[in-house]
Formats: C-alpha cells, sequence, structure tokens
C-alpha cells in the first residue's frame, strides 16, 4: 500500500488514478500512524511553493512527512514535491522542508534551446532526460523515452543527489534522490507508459525495501 | 529541448464524438473515451476535448465523459466549451483535466483569464481564438478578425492585439483557429500561425485545416507552432497519429517517439 500525501495538491487524483490503472492500492492521506506504516509515500504537488508549505504545515502533514522519512518509508516527490523538498525556494523566497539539502531557482529568461529559439517560461511540454547515475525508478525505461513537464522553477539539489538531467536553455536536474528517497520535477502520472513505469518502479522498490526489512 | 506536440481534438456533443465542417453539420462519429484512448496509445501528446453543446443539461454527461477519459489515458489533456466561470473550472480541472479552454467567454469577459490564472496557474488556461481573414482596416490592423460563437459573431477585434492581451492577463498557452481553413483539408493558415507566434512568448497551437501531416510538419516550423491540433485528418482513418509523427521527424522536427 502507497500513501498520497493529503495536502490539498492538484494532482493528487492524477496520481491515484494512475496508481489505480496499475492495480498499486493507495490511500490519500496525511495521517502520521498511517504514513509511517505504509510501504511507500508519493508527494505530488502542483502551484506554488508558499502556498503549499503552508497547507502542509496547517493540516500536519509537514511533520509526518518528516518523520515518516527518518523511519526510512520511501518517498517519491513529484513537480512541487520535488521543489518542496530542498532546503529552501525562490519562490516567494519561501523556507521548504529541507529533507534534502539544496535550492529551487526560477528560470532564467533569454537562455536559448539548440534549434536557437529562446525558451519560454513555464518549461511546459514533453522533454527527455539525461541519466547522471544510475537509479532503479528508471529501470527499464529507454534513455530517450521523454516525460510531461509543467514548471516554471527549477531543483538544484546538492551535487550528489542528481540523478538526471534535462535540456532546456541549459542542463537542469530534473530528478534527484537516493536509494528510497526520490523526486522528479516532470509528472510521471501523465506521462504516458514510462512515466507509469517509472512509478511501477518505486512500487516494486518499496515492496522490496519492506520485504528486506 | 521541448518536442513539438501533436494534439487531437475532440468535439462532444451530448456525450458522441463529432466533427463538423466550418462549424456546421456535426456528425457522430464515436464514443470519444474510446476514440482518446487509441489516440493515447498512438502516441498524442495531449488531447483538446470540447463540449460544443455546452448547454446545461449536456453539462453532467460531458463531465462523465472527462472522468471516463482521466482514468484512461495519462497523458495531459483540456477541456473547453462553454466555460466561463472559475467554478466551472474548478469542475472540469477536478474531473482529471490538466488544463481548460477558453473562448468566446473570454472574449466576452476578459478577466476569466486572469481569475482562472490566479486560481489554477496561468499553465492551466489556454485561450482558443477562432480567427477570421478580413480586409486590414483601422480596428483590425492585422487583417485577422476575432470571432466567437463558434464562428457565428464578429467582434470587430484585432487577432494579434486580443493574442498580446491574453498574455497580460494570464493565458498560458494559445490555441489559434483559423475559420478559413477549418475543415478544409488545405492545411494550417501559416502567416496567421507565424504572426500569433511572433506577437506573443506563449506557447502557440496551430488548429484548422490539416489535411496531410506534411500541413503538421510546416505548422511547427514555418509556422512556429509548439504544437498541431488535427481532427479530421485523424478522426477517419486517413492517417493515424504515428503516422503523423513519424512524417514529422522524417523532415526534421523533434517529437516524441513512442516507445
Amino acid at each position: 500500500m502507497l500513501a498520497i500525501l493529503e495536502y490539498g495538491a492538484g494532482n493528487q487524483t492524477s496520481v491515484r488514478r494512475a496508481l489505480k490503472h496499475l492495480r498499486i492500492p493507495c490511500v490519500i492521506t496525511a495521517d502520521p500512524a498511517t504514513l509511517a506504516r505504509v510501504e511507500g509515500i508519493i508527494f505530488p504537488g502542483v502551484g506554488a511553493a508558499g502556498q503549499a508549505m503552508r497547507a502542509l504545515v496547517a493540516n500536519g502533514a509537514a511533520g509526518a512527512l518528516r518523520l515518516a522519512v527518518e523511519r526510512g518509508v520511501p518517498l517519491l516527490g513529484i513537480c512541487l514535491g520535488c521543489q518542496i523538498l530542498l532546503t529552501r525556494s525562490e519562490e516567494n523566497d519561501t523556507r521548504t522542508l529541507d529533507i534534502v539539502p539544496g535550492v529551487c531557482r526560477r528560470f532564467e529568461k533569454d537562455l536559448a534551446q539548440e534549434d536557437g529559439s529562446l525558451v519560454q517560461v513555464p518549461h511546459m511540454g514533453w522533454n527527455s532526460l539525461r541519466a547522471r547515475a544510475k537509479s532503479p525508478l528508471l529501470e527499464g525505461i529507454a534513455h530517450d523515452a521523454e516525460f510531461y513537464f509543467v514548471h516554471s522553477y527549477y531543483v538544484n539539489p546538492m551535487s550528489s543527489f542528481v540523478i538526471a538531467t534535462t535540456f532546456y536553455g541549459f542542463e537542469f536536474c530534473s530528478m534527484y534522490g537516493r536509494d528510497g528517497l526520490w523526486a522528479v520535477q516532470f509528472h510521471p502520472e501523465k506521462s504516458g507508459a514510462p512515466g507509469l513505469t517509472l512509478l511501477r518502479n518505486f512500487y516494486s522498490y518499496c515492496r522490496e525495501s519492506r520485504c528486506a526489512q | 529541448m521541448l518536442s513539438k506536440r501533436v494534439i487531437p481534438c475532440l468535439d462532444v456533443r451530448a456525450g458522441r464524438l463529432t466533427k463538423g465542417i466550418q462549424f456546421v453539420g456535426n456528425e457522430d462519429i464515436g464514443d470519444p473515451v474510446e476514440r482518446a484512448r487509441r489516440y493515447y496509445e498512438e502516441g498524442a501528446d495531449e488531447i483538446i476535448f470540447y463540449d460544443i453543446t455546452a448547454s446545461a443539461e449536456s453539462r453532467g454527461i460531458f463531465l462523465d465523459v472527462v472522468e471516463r477519459v482521466a482514468e484512461q489515458i495519462f497523458i495531459p489533456f483540456s477541456v473547453g466549451g462553454g466555460i466561463a466561470t472559475v467554478p466551472q473550472m474548478r469542475e472540469v480541472l477536478l474531473a482529471g483535466a490538466e488544463k481548460i479552454s477558453v473562448n468566446s467567454a473570454a472574449v466576452c469577459n476578459p478577466r476569466i483569464i486572469s481569475e482562472g490564472a490566479d486560481a489554477f496557474g496561468s499553465q492551466a488556461i489556454v485561450v482558443g481564438m477562432d480567427v477570421l481573414k478580413v480586409p486590414v482596416c483601422e480596428a483590425i490592423p492585422s487583417g485577422y478578425e476575432i470571432v466567437i460563437y463558434g464562428g457565428r459573431k464578429r467582434m470587430g477585434m484585432d487577432a494579434l492585439a486580443w493574442a498580446v492581451r491574453c498574455q497580460d492577463l494570464g493565458a498560458g498557452e494559445l490555441c489559434v483557429n483559423s475559420i478559413d481553413a477549418d475543415g478544409t483539408k488545405n492545411g494550417y493558415e501559416l502567416t496567421l500561425t507565424r504572426a500569433v507566434v511572433n506577437a506573443v512568448s506563449l506557447p502557440v497551437i496551430a488548429s484548422g485545416g490539416a489535411g496531410e501531416p506534411r500541413h503538421m510538419y510546416e505548422a511547427v516550423s514555418a509556422g512556429g507552432a509548439s504544437a498541431a491540433l488535427v481532427a479530421s485528418i485523424v478522426h477517419y482513418g486517413a492517417y493515424s497519429i504515428r503516422d503523423c509523427k513519424a512524417y514529422m521527424a522524417r523532415c526534421g522536427a523533434k517529437v516524441r517517439r513512442l516507445w
């Protein structure tokens, strides 16, 4: 059983639908006892960092999430969830969860894509990953598979955490983490087959790590 | 780099898929959910649904279609047709859509763009524009006029000025439909597409007139669009989405391939 962290994130239903399609049991919750007990947690997110942090603190999800991570429950942050796991966000100059050291910055304007056209912010659409480290989450996914992105800020975690980068005017980090704690800037729940594979890989890891305990 | 997107457009009337030519003579061509799933499997990058009746009684049927689509396709999709208020936007987003497309309602009440962007983010707000080529005049210096109500009412508004206004109000994307080209299969109105692309810094979806994959390549190359919207070219089986994307890739466009 996976938990989707409840704090009113816009994409929590999309994530639930994708898990249902994959026949992965899940519950949407912010209850600390449940979060400590599940096999893994998905931390979704759409919108602005400041408002999301307020919601996370207000319903106790921030504390419950921190506790579950300390207990070693596997975690997958998605989009805004990926950004908020870092120390700080330039968006409304927000102090965020600080579970992974790093900051979240706004895309610069006036950067050019490979074909010379200027980048537009938000970065919205399908883009590919360049793997920088091995990850069980990317198992079985073609190296040039594309994922769906929608974001105006990008994550800059401590470099040892970077798993994949994506080019949009420059190479930014699109996936980071270590075993049992991952975050992706794109939306696996909206990225067709490769996205669904990534979610299934996360669940497989959760099952295996639970069995190993 | 971002891939150029191919976006099939499904017109839904009372829960069924229809396709009209130049906005008249709609005919029933099947189940929209079934069709959406096929396009998803063929490699559509996004899907747009329009509720073309958009009456109070059809609203419930349409929301049901949106929910059933959301359970089966795992790519972004937009919903438009008769959406004029923030609560109506929230309703379709909750049903599973990523984006709202507003058209006539935005022309009549431009504030709906900023209200929608404030409530759900600019990325969720697509402004659809139906555009007619007209003689250049003082009110319409570009020679492209905005029309509403499915092509029935001319507004005396310049399309390029409107595009810029939509951007200023917080639209995240523009879908530019040429009424002259719509349904003709003679190709997109590339001059219009390019003019809008140059006027704003938003992604532009070219719409109206695709008859063969070459037209789609033209829309994203010469036209400069971020995406090509397609309807009859794929609805009647002349080409699959995969055929279209394979052609575009051969011409040198970056498109998302299927795995």
